[in-house]
């Protein structure tokens, strides 16, 4: 007992040390990627709706789309990869909900760690399977015939682009995994809301053909800002509006949600 | 130097918009004894444990954990305590023995040491064989044990145990049981809240008995069984169709808490008078008696008769009722087996 008081969390205030605050969220995190060795199958979960997608993308509908499958998959990829990316988001919620109807909060809001600890540690490990799904996406595009033309650079300012994307968007999620009754409602709340915003945005399509009602909203749509701005990295190409957009929506929603988020996991968790 | 009491709380009152979940509790536990909360569903139980386990602030009153105010203190207090819920609450995901090292990993332990104190807990607790596989693939009775294993990585010296044994079989509920009295036999102060009489009677030190957030009585299981008169009388006639015939019999003598258990009428003893009444009232209405005893009220009748309602099947006691059959039929079986 004496030697692991030595390096107890808590001072003698009760307060948490800001070093052990780093090393909780670290420990979180561990747990969320560590339940992954126990159901490989999680890591594909997270992308075999985009995979399909890609696969009808780009060979049933490619052709009617774009002439060619091929000219499709190099429009479409960069949006799969978006709406995969927004959809992921879902699964931050789940996570939370689950912790908390389950009393696995309880159970940490017991010990003597960082009240945020839970909460950021699960963040920073979905935003890794974040990363991996979009590795995959990319190396499936890849096999299929799409070319990062915007070179490595482009590859890798796109990838910091989703994240900072998600992480803001995850803000969102929090919120939802702490206020739904149950797992089904966070599913079917993440399903409603990001289908129809990533449908109706140049996720898949070039905005011009659709109505001018729709346009006016898929203009504005931080989807259709995104997908511009994650192609305009990959394909390499003019960016710096769409970026810019981005930026402010990501710093809007974190903005909106964060707080939000915040009170509803301090009442709740 | 240890304090008096580990566990002390005054005038406790916590509201949830219309329920007054806690109604000014007054709470303590020796340190090193078993406070048990006695009560059925709604009582206020698990308000006040999680009010001990700083995860609930109370409107009113105040609440120490060896001698730390729970809201003031905090953070000193998770330091020092274990809590052991309804559910378990443990990642189904992990195994057994990741459960336990996130638990010590948190807590500051380092990898080795929290690798060592989760393999000592697993094999105290016989899930040594199950310490690889994922928590979804443990029974109800395993995943129990691995919670309470969980609260205790941090070698807390007080527990908090909400009803730690709702739901298992009773095989799984014995072998718990075990396990909480070698936890009390180390010196471990615990407060354990239950809806099983037997449960407390076995385990507690102390039983506080709650309705509706309020306390309602107090007292180790003896001076509790004594309060209500001490002794119940007992009467099995042979014939089950004098059964009608010999409780309105009993109960002239012996006043309406007159009941009929099973195949038998049971009645609070007022007095010396009433057995030999009841002994000539049988004989002349001709009704042969298979059992006539004199014994001690269980706890059930003395949560009956503390609270003055019958566990029956009206309005909001009927959950309480159902816990309250099912425990007899549970205890039923334990002895049988």
């Amino acid at each position: 007992m004496t030697a692991t008081a030595a390096q107890a969390p808590v001072t003698a205030g009760g307060r948490v040390r800001p070093g052990a605050g780093l090393r909780q969220t670290a420990t979180m995190a561990w747990r969320s990627l560590v339940a992954i060795k126990h159901n490989p199958l999680e890591l594909v979960d997270y992308s075999i709706t985009p995979i399909m997608f890609v696969f009808l993308f780009t060979y049933v509908l490619g052709g009617q789309m774009a002439g060619s499958p091929d000219v499709y998959l190099t429009y479409a990829l960069p949006g799969i990869i978006v709406q995969n990316t927004l959809f992921m988001t879902t699964y931050t919620a789940l996570a939370l909900n689950t912790d908390l109807t389950k009393g696995v909060f309880d159970r940490l809001r017991s010990l003597p760690i960082a009240r945020s600890a839970p909460l950021i540690g699960r963040i920073t490990a979905d935003l890794a399977k974040h990363v991996w799904a979009m590795l995959l996406m990319i190396g499936l595009g890849l096999a299929l015939g799409f070319r990062v033309t915007g070179g490595f650079g482009g590859f890798l300012a796109g990838a910091l682009l989703l994240v900072v994307f998600a992480a803001a968007v995850s803000w969102a999620a929090v919120l939802i995994g702490m206020l739904a009754g149950d797992a089904e409602k966070v599913q079917a709340f993440g399903f409603t809301l990001i289908f129809p915003i990533t449908f109706t945005s140049s996720a898949f399509v070039v905005v011009d053909t659709m109505p001018g009602w729709l346009q006016a909203w898929a203009d504005v749509n931080p989807v259709t800002h995104l997908s511009d701005a994650y192609r305009g990295l990959l394909l390499g190409g003019e960016v710096g509006r769409p970026l810019l957009w981005s930026l402010v929506w990501a710093a809007g929603i974190a903005a909106v949600f964060y707080p939000l988020a915040m009170r509803a996991y301090r009442a709740k968790a | 130097m240890a304090r008096a009491y580990a566990i002390q709380a005054e005038g406790l009152a916590k509201r949830f918009k219309d329920t007054l979940a806690l109604d000014g509790v007054d709470l303590a536990a020796r340190t090193g004894t078993v406070l048990g909360l006695l009560g059925p569903n709604g009582a206020g139980k698990t308000t006040a444990v999680r009010i001990f386990a700083t995860l609930l602030q109370p409107d009113a009153g105040r609440a120490e954990v060896a001698g730390h105010d729970v809201v003031r203190e905090a953070g000193v207090v998770r330091s020092l305590v274990g809590l052991t819920g309804q559910y378990a609450a443990v990642d189904e995901n992990l195994t057994g023995t990741e459960n336990l090292l996130l638990i010590g990993r948190l807590l500051g332990t380092p990898r080795r040491e929290a690798k060592a104190r989760a393999a000592e807990l697993l094999e105290r607790f016989g899930l040594t064989d199950a310490s690889g596989r994922a928590v979804k693939t443990f029974s109800g009775g395993m995943r129990r044990r691995l919670d309470l294993a969980a609260s205790l990585v941090g070698r807390p010296s007080i527990l908090f145990l909400d009803e730690p044994t709702t739901g298992l079989d009773p095989r799984s509920r014995g072998e718990l049981w075990d396990m909480l009295r070698g936890l009390v036999a180390e010196g471990v102060t615990a407060l354990l809240t239950t809806q099983y009489l037997n449960e407390a009677d076995l385990l507690a030190d102390r039983i506080v008995v709650m309705d509706k957030g309020r306390i309602i009585a107090e007292g180790t299981s003896d001076e509790l069984k004594s309060q209500v008169g001490g002794q119940v009388l007992q009467v099995r006639p042979v014939r089950e169709r004098d059964l009608a015939a010999a409780h309105s019999l009993v109960a002239r003598a012996a006043g309406p808490q007159t009941r009929i258990e099973g195949d038998a009428v049971t009645a609070p003893v007022g007095g010396p008078e009433l057995m030999p009444a009841v002994v000539r009232g049988l004989d002349g209405a001709g009704i042969a008696v298979g059992e006539l005893t004199l014994r001690r009220s269980s706890l059930d009748e003395v949560f009956l008769a503390l609270t003055g309602h019958r566990a029956g099947p009206a309005g909001g006691r009927r959950e309480a009722a159902k816990a309250w059959s099912g425990e007899r039929d549970e205890e039923r079986t334990v002895s049988a087996s």
